[in-house]
């Protein structure tokens, strides 16, 4: 069943792109919606001049740096958004007044639209990578705080009791109880947190850069060039896949503590 | 002969939802002597649970004191090891991880630690299940790690909260004899908190029965002068332990009604 739902899932696929290059195909299928035929190619965009770009782009090389800095900028922003949000929300959750003093700025922080900061990151922080590192930090904090803070609040009181009973002091407790508490929850959101750095970094680039695969779209659309758009886009989506592939792995390998359904195997 | 923990005139008072207030426990007075096994038996939510978290410290009563080896107890009672009643394992942390955990807070050597650890587990039936986390172990077995969790810290004071309740008859006999044999090794005093009658007798010096709820106090106190080594199984069968189970039985069985009976009202009022 899994493997022929694997063959049907590719048949879609190769479906759509069908699909795709011969509605936009000058000559094809007559228009039907356009005067001209080479309407539909100019905002679709050709499958396999799309797949040309992308090839073009591989094989020369040319994409690795862009590759490379979008990387980078996704890593170094969740990084640093999960420590930040990590760290604050420990603090936060275990002290009450702190939190009631600063709750209503945390709404406020967390309900303004954070894309509307890349131009103040780009005047902070150049047009250079910390920019959109900035710009992913500030979307991936608040993922993170808001599940470590409610994660401290749940920790189970009995298990807080044991291990104060066995003799933990309170720095004891924060690191051996608080703490991995509060990171099974920063795991627990581990694929949103992991996106929205992504989303950081292209925004970024695409509002200011000379680097990264969100810059190579902004010039492609600059002139006009509708197959690199999609080419990007595609290399994004699939480079996107890979990263969510990747914290799947890591998941599974850092949760194993985690009590999970159905986990008999079949003989 | 010195008193080991001394619970005086202790009274609980929680605030009950939606305003008001719900006495669990009034002025108890319990001690237990050094080395002496005291079980205590009481109806479901009569506040057992409660007077063991006052003993651990963990619970600050709303008027009373606490002795443990005649001084005011402030804070968590270092003396004593707890087993609780529901789930209290570090979920993140393997079996083994969590026996050696109080080692660790104490900043004991980790190879000595985990030699140690493994040793406790196998004391405790679970050789080889080291690794396993808590949600791969099952109930019983979950039980006892909290067991050598416990035992390994050798604290002199040994509060138990229904801690076999989850087993079977056989591992729960088992345990409670290997329990007996680590306690006469070295005589802790012991609260062990159980709803099973016959638990109490066999594993006791002394039995409390606590009234039912509200303002639970203790209503009678038996001596269990049964001679040890005891096998728990063996004793139940013979005519000392009979006649004190009647005894005990007749005095608890109006109060075990009349708690079932209060805590049906509470939860449909
Ligand atoms: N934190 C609390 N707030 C309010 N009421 C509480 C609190 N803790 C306990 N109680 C109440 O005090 C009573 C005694 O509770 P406790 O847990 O000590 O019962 P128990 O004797 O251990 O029962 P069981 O045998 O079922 O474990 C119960 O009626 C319970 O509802
Ligand atoms: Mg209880």
């Amino acid at each position: 069943m899994k493997r022929k739902l694997w063959i049907w899932q590719c048949l879609l696929l190769v479906a759509i792109f069908a699909f795709w290059h011969v509605a936009t195909h000058p000559e094809l299928v007559p228009p039907f919606v356009w005067d001209n035929p080479d309407r539909a190619a100019f905002f679709f965009g050709e499958p396999v001049k799309i797949f040309k770009a992308i090839y073009v782009w591989f094989v020369g090389g040319e994409i690795y740096p862009h590759l490379w800095v979008t990387l980078q900028e996704t890593a170094l922003a969740f990084v640093i958004g999960s420590a930040l949000g990590l760290g604050i929300g420990l603090w936060l959750g275990l002290t009450p007044f702190a939190s009631a003093l600063l709750d209503p700025y945390i709404k406020a922080a967390n309900a303004m639209p954070r894309v509307v900061l890349a131009p103040i990151f780009m005047v902070w922080f150049g047009l250079g990578i910390w920019s959109k590192v900035a710009l992913g930090v500030t979307l991936v904090f608040f993922i993170v705080f808001f599940n470590v803070y409610q994660g401290v609040k749940e920790v189970s009181p009995v298990v807080l009791n044991n291990a104060t009973m066995l003799g933990a002091t309170r720095r004891q407790l924060l690191r051996f109880v608080y703490l991995p508490s509060a990171t099974s929850w920063v795991f627990s959101s581990l694929h949103t947190s992991v996106g929205m750095a992504f989303v950081g970094a292209v925004v970024g680039e695409y509002l200011g850069s000379a680097k990264g695969v969100g810059y190579l779209i902004h010039m492609a659309e600059g002139s006009f060039d509708i197959n690199t758009v999609f080419a990007g886009i595609l290399v994004l989506t699939v480079f996107a896949l890979v990263l969510d592939f990747a914290v799947s792995f890591a998941e599974r390998r850092l949760l194993v503590w985690r009590p999970t359904q159905g986990e008999t195997q079949p003989l | 002969m010195t008193v080991s923990v001394s619970l005086e005139k202790i009274t609980c008072t929680f605030a009950a939802k939606g305003g008001g207030s719900y006495t669990a426990v009034k002025d108890v007075d319990l001690s237990v002597a050094d080395g002496e096994f005291v079980s205590v038996v009481g109806p479901t939510g009569c506040g057992k649970s409660t007077l063991l978290n006052v003993a651990a410290g963990l619970l600050k009563p709303s008027s009373g004191v606490t002795r443990i080896f005649g001084e005011t107890l402030a804070g968590v009672n270092r003396r004593a090891g707890y087993m609780f009643q529901s789930e209290a394992l570090m979920p993140w942390r393997s079996a083994l991880a969590n026996v050696t955990a109080g080692l660790e807070f104490r900043g004991e050597d980790w190879t000595a630690a985990r030699a140690k650890g493994e040793d406790w587990l196998a004391r405790v039936g679970l050789a080889g299940f080291g690794d396993r986390y808590p949600h791969q172990l099952s109930g019983g077995m979950r039980k006892r790690v909290s067991l050598a969790q416990m035992l390994i810290l050798d604290p002199q004071i040994l509060l138990m909260d229904e801690p076999f309740s989850a087993l079977d008859v056989q591992t729960r006999s088992l345990m409670e004899n290997e329990l007996l044999e680590l306690w006469s090794a070295d005589r802790k005093s012991v609260i062990f908190i159980t709803h099973d009658l016959e638990e109490a007798i066999s594993l006791s010096d002394r039995v409390v029965v606590l009234s039912a709820g509200p303002a639970t106090h203790p209503i009678g106190e038996y001596a269990i002068d049964l001679p040890r080594p005891r096998d728990v199984s063996e004793i139940r069968l013979t005519p000392a332990f009979i006649a004190l189970h009647d005894k005990i039985w007749h005095a608890m069985k109006s109060e075990v009604l009349k708690g079932y009976q209060q805590t049906r009202n509470r939860t449909s009022a």
